[in-house]
Parts: C-alpha cells; structure tokens; sequence
C-alpha cells in the first residue's frame, strides 16, 4: 500500500503538476505537549519542521496535534484517521502501553506509521522508527562521572518522571560508573522539574555533608539543583551535568563555566528528523522505513557552539 | 479554641466542633509532632537551622495561598485554578519586569513594577473567578475549572512551550526576596507568617469571617440574616486572587523563571492542606492555623522521605497519601455523631 502511495506520487510529481487538491497527502503529527522544557524544544522543532516541508512540497500537508495525556492523544490519532484520511502518522507516543493499540489499528489501515522517541509495547507495528539513545544517553554521562571524578567521588543523583526512559537512562549510568570507585550516595525522583529538583537537591544536601558532583540528568533539574547549591554556599560539589542540551547550559559550558562543565545530548529535535523523513518518503522512493536511532553525545567547551540553538525555547 | 460560630447557624454540624473539640484541635497538631518526632529520629540534619528554614521557605507558596483558600472553602467555594494562576502570573510579572528592563535599569523601582503587576493580576483573576461565580451564578467547580486550563494554556503560549526565564542580573538583584532575611528567618517564612497571622485573626475576630463561616454553613440563612453573601463571596475569592500574586513575588526569585509545569498541583496541595487542618470542606467551619499546621505536614512529608532511604522513591505519593488520610482521620474520630 505504502509502496502504491509512494509510486503514486513520484508519478504525480512527474507526470504533470497537478491541481494539488486531489493529490494532496496530509501527514499527521502527534506529540505531548509542551509541559517541561524538553517537550517545549520538541514541540518548536516539530513546528518549524512542518512550516519548511509546506513550503517545500506544495503537495503535502501537515496536520499537527498536542496532547496533553494519552488519552487525548489517543482520540487526536482517531480523528486525523477519521476527519483528515492522513496518508502517514508521525506519533511521538505519551506512554507506550495506551497508544500501541490506536497506533496498530491505524497501520492495519494502511497508514504510514513513524514512531518517535518513545518505543510501543508491541514490536513491529512501526515502518520507521526514530529515537534517542537512552541508554547510551545514561552511559555517556556516566562515563564523564567516572573521567571526571577520583577514586571514591560521591555523587547524588536526581532522576526523572519513572517511565523506561529514567530506567533505561539510569541503568546505563549505574553500568558505566561499574568499577570506577564513585560512588552514587542516592537516587530521587525529581521529575524532570525545576522546582522538584531544587527541593529534593536541598535535601540531598542537608543529608549529607560531603557531595562531589550532582547527576541532574536533564538541563531542567540542573537549574534547580544549581540554584539549591548556591543558595547553601556549598563549596564541596564540584559539578553539576545535566542532559538534553538547554541552550542556556550549552552557553555555560561553551564559557567554561566550572559547574557546567559538559552536558549530554538527547535532541528534542529528532521530532524534525522523524517528520522530515515520513515526508522524504511520501514524496521520492527513496526507501526509508527501518530504525534511525540519534546517539547521545557528550558536549564539551570544545565542541558545544555546535549544540547551542538561540531560537529554540529550549 | 473554635472559631465564634454565627448564632444564625442551626445546623448540627456547626455545633459539633464546639462539643467535641479535643480531637479536632488535637489531631492535626498531633500528627505534626509525631511527623517531626520521626524526622529528628531518622535524621539527625532533620532539626538543622538550614533544614527546617529549607522546610518552611519551601511551604511557604502552598501557605499563603492555602490561607486564602481557606475563607473560600468556608464560604463553601472552591477554588481550582490557584496553581496555574500562579504560573500564569509568574511568567507575565517575568515579562513585564524583562519588557521594563531596558528602560528602569536593574533596582528596586522595577521589582516594585514586578511586584506591582503581580499583585494586579492576582486580583484581577481572583475578580474574574468570583464575579463569575457570583453574579453568573456557575458553580465555583466549573468556574475555577476553567479558568484552571486558561492560565495553564497561557502560560505556555507565553512561554512558547519553553520556559520565562527572568534576566540574569534583574534575578541576582531580586534573589534576596527568596533567599534573604531579617534576624535569620528568611522573607518568605515572616510573609507566610505574617499572612497566616493576619488571616487567623480576620477568621476569628472579625465580622468578615463569621460571615464567611455563615454563608458557608447556610446560604439562605445568611441571606436573611441580612448578609451580603455575594459580596462576601466574591472577596474570598479576590482575596485568595492577591494572595496567589503575593505567593508568586516570593517564588518568582527563587528560581526566576516560569513554565508550563510551574504550580503544578498547588491547587491540590492547598485544598488537601486546608481540608487536613480541619475546615470543613462542604464549608461553615474554617482554622486559619490549622492550614498552618496541613501545609507543614505535607511539606515535613516529602522532606523526610528525601532525608532517608526508608522506602522505595516510587512509593513517595503512596506514603503522602496515607498522611494525608490517616491526620484526616485523626480529626475526624470525635465526631462520627456529627
């Protein structure tokens, strides 16, 4: 079917330029909504995104839905299915277990299905599968830790909303610090959130007397967790490493700001990537169904005015 | 030890916390100590100078705002939009002292402006909801509700899904407001104080607060009584309207910026912080320090599980929802009959 669709096209390009009115193919693009700072970057990628592939394939339209829950996800996946007759699904999915059951009922029909970042529970159902590295994710930043720190370093670490994302992130930290002598004093939740970070990293802090670095794991949680350290006056945490890549912390470390030191990318813009190749595919036959999995890499001074993106939110 | 009742009110349960006052006054104050008691117990930093002023600075927010929340909910409203008025006001007073940057320079006129703005638009949103409430007639449910998903919406159409981040130095100049103090007790503890001190008195000893006790044990009653209970009605709401502003200038330096996730399920933690100090929810009966006393145990809560290892972090809400029931139930014993 995919292949029709996709033949079909090229032939329309081709052949004649149509009146795009019956030709036209509508992409739908589903994501959470911008309720951290991550999903706030994700949501301007996606936007931007969709405007550059308008105005670049006259023939595609693009129909973009934020869900603030699954459940909201779920009936906006129903509708572009039932209202809009999408040629292709772009989901970035809320949580895996709820949306796998919409998602296959609109591949069984015959739609492109790319999924993003977050995996279904059930394999398969994807043509394209776009995503971040989490364990690679945990492991770089671990690694740093281990580089950075001596033999019996202490370390606190703030971790995420509990989902297979935190899990997987954190296990691949816990591997890469395996036999380097630091030593992690605790692990709390801290949602991915500001102000939960400040809270819990105060308390971190007041619980034990010596810290040698903080694991924020997100750029989010390191605001929080930075402004706790100073507002404490404590000199003995050397470093904070956050994760995803906020701009304002990119700026830091490409500064050479002591207390940021390094950051770990996790691209709020493989939502582009995602999108950008669906659309690839609708319009050329070039084949582009398969895994597309965007390493998480560590940023440096050296390396970070590479990283550092004014425009997004993020 | 209760608040003076309205002798227009004949309800029962009016009377009942005058008749079986131990358990109701003791429960709440009881649950405090023995959360304290197992704090000291399990952590000897628990009793630090810095972490009790790291507990109350950080309640603070919820306080304020649960003060207020009280005269609603004793009037018999409600209200669920404190959380994202909070960080919809947050994210505009960041905007308008950004905006006013160029032209006042970084000093004390321009957090005045921000302080200004916010106070403004606290009342104004309080005034919207209660007007709404009031002169429309739409349950306060719905009401608040609604104007719960406006402010969210704006706020991160404000903040284009990222985050208001105030400027850098305007934030090293206003950062004090959260982190200063006078003779070692840090600004947003006296603010907290000094609002729970003043709302204790207008509960207790002033006509507003037998009225609002009246409205909410008895609409009618109070409207013949020749209580304006509209009026009365749309000041808790404008009340608690200016105490969000009030909470949001002590947020705003903490970490001087707002997002869509700013005040997230404050609106929660304030209503469960009143409920567990002992005002009645369905209304009639309001304790300004029992708020007081609900918003430290649920701070204490989430302090101590962070200071010990003593169960898994995913059990965290579980633990904070026994609390929550168990003080309830504390109170509640004596009076069953009720």
């Amino acid at each position: 079917m995919k292949r029709i669709l996709a033949g079909l096209c090229l032939t329309t390009a081709m052949s004649l330029s149509a009146p795009a009115f019956a030709e036209t193919k509508t992409v739908g693009v589903s994501i959470p909504a911008a309720t951290h700072g991550w999903a706030g970057g994700m949501n301007y990628f996606a936007q931007e995104a969709v405007k550059r592939l308008e105005a670049t394939y006259p023939d595609l339209d693009f129909v973009l839905a934020t869900a603030s829950d699954p459940a909201k996800q779920v009936n906006d996946i129903e509708d572009m299915v039932a209202t809009r007759n999408i040629s292709a699904l772009v989901v970035l999915p809320f949580e895996s277990e709820p949306l796998t059951g919409p998602v296959k009922a609109v591949a069984d029909a015959g739609v492109w299905v790319t999924v993003v970042d977050r995996g279904l529970s059930v394999e398969g159902i994807e043509d394209l599968y776009v995503a971040g590295d989490n364990p690679g994710f945990g492991r770089v930043a671990g690694e740093f830790m281990a580089k950075s720190l001596p033999e019996g370093g202490k370390i606190v670490v703030l971790r995420g909303i509990p989902t297979t994302i935190d899990n997987e992130r954190v296990e691949g930290f816990q591997a890469a610090l395996e036999g380097s002598g630091v030593e992690i004093l605790a692990m709390e939740h801290g949602n991915w959130n500001r102000d939960k970070a400040f809270e819990v990293t105060q308390d971190f802090l007041s619980k034990y007397p010596q810290i040698d670095a903080v694991w924020a794991s997100d750029d989010d949680m390191s605001v929080g967790a930075l402004a706790a350290i100073e507002a404490a006056g404590r000199k003995d945490v050397k470093f904070v490493l956050g994760g995803a890549g906020m701009k304002e912390m990119i700026a830091r470390t490409r500064d050479g700001d002591a207390m940021i030191p390094a950051n770990v990318t996790y691209p709020p813009a493989m939502i582009a990537t995602a999108i950008e190749v669906t659309a690839l595919g609708l319009v050329s036959s070039a084949p582009v169904s398969g895994r597309f999995v965007i390493g998480s890499v560590l940023v440096t001074p050296e390396n970070a005015a590479q990283y550092y993106y004014p425009d997004s939110p993020f | 030890m209760t608040a003076p009742l309205p002798a227009s009110s004949p309800t029962p349960a009016a009377f009942a916390p005058r008749r079986r006052i131990s358990m109701t006054v003791v429960g709440p104050i009881l649950a405090l100590i023995l959360l304290a008691a197992l704090g000291a117990w399990l952590n000897p930093n628990f009793l630090s100078a810095a972490n009790i002023t790291n507990v109350l600075a950080r309640s603070a927010f919820i306080g304020i705002i649960a003060v207020g929340m009280t005269f609603v909910i004793t009037a018999g409203g409600l209200d669920l939009s404190v959380g994202s008025m909070a960080a919809f006001i947050a994210g505009l007073m960041i905007m308008v002292m950004n905006a006013a940057l160029p032209s006042m320079g970084v000093g004390i006129p321009i957090v005045l402006l921000g302080m200004g703005a916010a106070l403004l638009a606290g009342l104004l949103a309080g005034l919207l909801n209660g007007l709404l409430i009031t002169k429309l007639g739409i349950e306060a449910f719905i009401v608040t509700l609604g104007s719960m998903g406006i402010y969210r919406s704006l706020v991160t159409w404000l903040a284009d899904g990222g985050t208001l981040s105030l400027d850098f130095q305007l934030r090293s100049f206003y950062q004090p407001i959260y982190y200063g103090g006078i003779f070692g007790v840090s600004w947003p503890i006296v603010v907290f104080g000094l609002v729970a001190i003043l709302g204790e008195i207008v509960m207790r000893s002033t006509v507003f607060g037998r009225w609002c006790a009246a409205i909410g044990s008895n609409e009618q009653v109070a409207k013949y009584s020749s209580v304006k209970v509209a009026r009365v009605r749309l000041a808790t709401y404008v009340m608690l309207g200016l105490l969000v502003g009030l909470a949001v200038i002590m947020y705003v330096p903490r970490l001087g910026s707002a997002s869509a996730s700013t005040g997230l399920l404050w609106e929660l933690e304030a209503i469960a912080a009143v409920i567990i100090g002992g005002t009645l929810l369905k209304g009639g009966f309001g304790r300004v320090w029992g708020t007081v006393v609900g918003v430290l145990i649920l701070s204490l809560i989430g302090n101590i599980l962070n200071l010990t290892d003593l169960v898994s972090p995913y059990l965290n809400g579980a633990i904070q929802g026994l609390i929550i029931v168990l003080a309830v139930i504390l109170q509640r014993e004596g009076k069953s009959g009720a």
